[in-house]
């Protein structure tokens, strides 16, 4: 995995010592608040609903365990003793002091980590496949390019003030795990002749105008890598609309100039800036994909264990069928731990955990942690033979959860527990649907099934990409539960449709519940997924499921 | 005609630690929303938001919140003011659950 | 009166030859700028309004290689991005100067250093930390 170099250290450090002393001026009176908000929001502070909260990048999802254990001890020492994990592979800290905010920063610049730009109208926080570097499916690990891009972006001189936030995915395995299509550009990595090249998306967003991102250039050399992500985020900083925040995102200028215009304007960028690129990034590309190549991995040893185990024992059975996903070497697995637990804020995780995860990484992982846009953490490389042994481990911890992809596998924004924008709650819901499908006993017969729910339209939950997307709201004082249906998040991405009225919060697990109970009534087989039955038939029966026959209109709770 | 003025209080967070504050009658900062000083006329709270305001040493994001007159000081209206004043549902405060 | 702060800090306005001002909104289609002009001025409505960073990259990639300022609402805290987009130097109004004297900006006078855009995009050889553009 990559380690900070001396040149990544200094500029941490300098930041650092910056941030330090932004935040003396701001208690001064040098910075006013509006001057300094955009200097906090850039190294991830933001104020919420009861105190700052601190949002620190995982970039690309990866830590190794001492970083891992560091974040335990800033949630000891700053906060509360827990961290919040994002769909956006960040970790939000909810309760720090701005004036400790600077040794946190020190803390985390110790083991390679920072919270640059992880706000604010900047590149962010570079996500990627959680599974990158393991999955048995992929061409290639997309990680050496996404920690490219997150050189190149940050500090990035010309791009700290764009017309809004700009987040880039990449995803190097055609099954997208990185919701490639609802960010600013998407990249999925391709092999073309025996080129390796990408095929760029853009334009993706949720938010309030949910849009699928649309594709830029079908084939681009890697060589053309950088200098193309400069000419569109170029074209879109004088182009993007500065008049109104809600229409400045690059989404709202690809539709209002179409892709074509897009296309040529930033074709003609892309020309006047690629002379500038001098080749030292493909030198450092080369160096990175020799940091980030794969583990030594145990040759040759008996996985009979793990096959007696999962004979023997019928709750490791049900978390390896669910919990694990294929390793591309086939005596090894992926284990999903699922931050999911029945009732638990989905997301969280104690100090304890947090340390129990980095032990059991080393002992078991080859020292590497993932963080999934899903909330959960990942073990990417596991022998089997080690399973039984770190599925009690984690079973001791509280992270034993056998739940992953199923209907308690619950992305959930902070909503108005936490969040200053937020419009309604989103933890509670996703506990209570949670704990109501274990009490019913149906998760497994359920199968595939995502629920993600958002405490506003800003849709940090990316409800619009849910199965099953909530999306809390305040409707004249009361808080109001709204469900669009058929949402993809994968490579066969699609945004979900609103089919009626919202739902009080005491009516919603109720509605879950109709439409889940439709679905096992309606589906040809077990085998047909929750989303492929609503594709085979469309929202009718679903409707009918939520507001009763003949779908009569019940009067809005708008 | 006009609507009737709601009684406000002055709240805003604290600079320093973010903390949900509420202005007293007496000029203070405080935590305790039964301490705050219930506006019920509409150019007297014009003028605190504007004193509240200037005190960007102490505060941040201050704004008029609407309240109604209680037993123990003024009360929450909407129910956002009142996640402002209780703190995150304590299901929210991860208590993780023990086993799973 | 105006302040322009360079690299040693705060000085008077020294210049007096004519000005080509551009506004942050400048078509970038139109940006071409005859290489004898004598100084080129971007504004900055807003520190909020980062076109202007491009906007100074542009030129530079477009061949101006004469004095290039950035006016107006500039912060201390932007003077290692202006320079390292191409500015030569910032014009603030006297009001700006004395809430963020002149030691806040010499705080980033070492805007050569830790430059992760410079270290990109050189061609093997190159002196890092050279102003973008020169490399070319
Ligand atoms: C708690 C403080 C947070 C605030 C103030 C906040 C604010 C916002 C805003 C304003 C947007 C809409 C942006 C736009 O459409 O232009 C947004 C989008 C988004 N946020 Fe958050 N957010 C917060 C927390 C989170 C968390 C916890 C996550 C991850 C769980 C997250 C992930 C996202 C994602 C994935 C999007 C949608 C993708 C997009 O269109 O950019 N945010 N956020
Ligand atoms: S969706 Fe809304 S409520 Fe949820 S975190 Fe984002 S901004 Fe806050």
């Amino acid at each position: 995995m990559y380690r900070y170099t001396d040149f990544d250290a200094d500029f941490v450090a300098e930041r650092n010592r910056q941030f330090r002393q932004q935040v003396a001026r701001r208690l001064d009176g040098s910075l006013t608040e509006d001057e300094f908000k955009p200097l906090r929001l850039m190294n991830g502070l933001y104020l919420q609903l009861h105190a700052y909260m601190l949002r620190v990048a995982i970039p690309y999802g990866t830590l190794n365990a001492r970083q891992m254990r560091r974040l335990a001890e800033i949630a000891e020492r700053w906060d509360r003793g827990y961290g919040h994990f994002t769909t956006r592979q960040n970790i939000q800290f909810n309760w720090p002091r701005l004036r400790d905010v600077p040794d946190m920063l020190d803390a985390l610049a110790e083991v390679g980590m920072h919270a640059v730009q992880t706000s604010g109208n900047t590149i962010r926080n570079v996500t990627a496949d959680h599974l990158a570097g393991a999955a048995a499916d992929e061409i290639a690990d997309p990680r050496p390019v996404a920690e490219l891009i997150r050189q190149w972006s940050t500090d990035h001189p010309e791009f700290q003030f764009l017309p809004r936030k700009f987040k880039i995915a990449i995803t190097g395995s055609p099954n997208d795990r990185a919701v490639t299509r609802a960010h600013d550009i998407g990249l999925r990595l391709l092999e073309r002749d025996g080129q390796t090249g990408y095929e760029v998306i853009v334009g993706g967003g949720m938010g309030r105008t949910p849009m699928l991102g649309q594709v830029i250039r079908d084939f681009l050399p890697e060589a053309d890598l950088l200098p193309y992500l400069e000419a569109i985020v170029s074209v879109w900083n004088l182009l993007g609309r500065r008049d109104n925040k809600y229409k400045a995102r690059i989404k709202i200028t690809l539709h209002e100039h179409g892709i074509d215009a897009l296309r040529t304007r930033v074709e003609d960028r892309f020309a006047e800036l690629r002379p500038a690129f001098g080749g030292a990034d493909r030198a450092i590309l080369a160096a990175l994909r020799r940091d980030f190549a794969p583990p030594a991995l145990a040759q040759g040893r008996s996985t009979r264990v793990f096959e007696t185990a999962r004979a023997a024992d019928p709750v490791f059975r049900a978390w390896c069928d669910s919990n694990l996903a294929p390793h591309r070497a086939a005596d090894h697995a992926i284990v999903q731990v699922s931050l999911k637990a029945h009732g638990a804020v989905p997301g969280d995780a104690s100090a304890a955990q947090m340390r129990a995860l980095a032990d059991l990484a080393e002992r078991y992982g080859h020292d590497d942690l993932r963080i999934s846009h899903e909330q959960n953490v990942v073990l990417p490389h596991v022998h089997k033979a080690d399973l039984p042994q770190l599925h009690a481990a984690l079973t001791a911890q509280g992270l034993g959860t056998a739940n992953i992809g199923r209907i308690s596998d619950i992305i959930a924004c902070p909503g108005m527990d936490y969040c200053a924008l937020a419009t309604a709650r989103s933890i509670p819901v996703a506990q209570e649907i949670a704990t109501r499908f274990q009490a019913l006993g149906l998760e497994d017969e359920i199968g595939p099934l995502k629920i993600k729910i958002s405490g506003c339209i800003n849709a940090c939950g990316h409800h619009h990409v849910g199965h099953i997307g909530i999306l809390g709201l305040d409707r004249g004082g009361v808080e109001t539960y709204q469900i669009t249906l058929g949402g993809d998040h994968s490579e066969t991405a699609a945004l979900g449709q609103r089919i009626g009225p919202g739902f009080a919060a005491d009516e919603i697990v109720p509605a879950v519940e109709r439409l889940v109970q439709a679905y096992l009534a309606l589906r040809t087989e077990p085998a047909e997924t929750f989303l492929a039955c609503y594709r085979r038939l469309g929202p009718e029966p679903f409707k009918t499921a939520l507001y009763g026959a003949g779908n009569e209109a019940r009067p809005d709770a708008a | 005609m006009p609507r009737p003025f709601t009684p406000k209080v002055v709240t805003a967070n604290a600079l320093t630690e973010g903390w949900v504050i509420y202005l007293t009658e007496d000029d203070r900062w405080t935590r305790s929303l039964s301490e705050a000083e219930l506006l019920t006329d509409e150019a007297h709270a014009e003028l605190r938001l504007i004193e509240a305001s200037a005190r960007s040493a102490e505060a941040v994001g201050v704004y008029l919140a609407e309240m109604k007159p209680g037993p123990d000081g003024p009360e929450p209206v909407h129910f956002r003011e009142d996640f402002r004043r209780a703190g995150p549902s304590p299901r929210a405060v991860p208590l993780m659950t023990e086993g799973s | 009166m105006s302040i322009l702060v360079t690299d040693t800090g705060f000085a008077p306005d020294d210049w007096t030859g004519p000005v080509c001002d551009l506004a942050s909104h400048t078509d970038p289609a139109a940006l071409q700028i005859a290489p004898d002009t004598g100084l080129v001025r971007i504004r900055f409505p807003s520190f909020a309004d980062g076109r202007g960073f491009t906007l100074a990259r542009l030129l530079r990639l477009r061949g101006y290689a004469g004095r290039l300022r950035a006016a107006g609402h500039v912060i201390a805290d932007q003077y290692a991005m202006a320079r390292r987009a191409g500015f030569d130097e910032v014009e603030i109004d006297a009001a700006l100067a004395a809430r963020q004297p002149e030691g806040q900006w010499l705080f980033r006078a070492d805007w050569r250093a830790h430059d992760h855009r410079a270290r990109l995009q050189a061609h093997p050889g190159a002196r890092l930390g050279a102003p973008l553009g020169a490399g070319l």
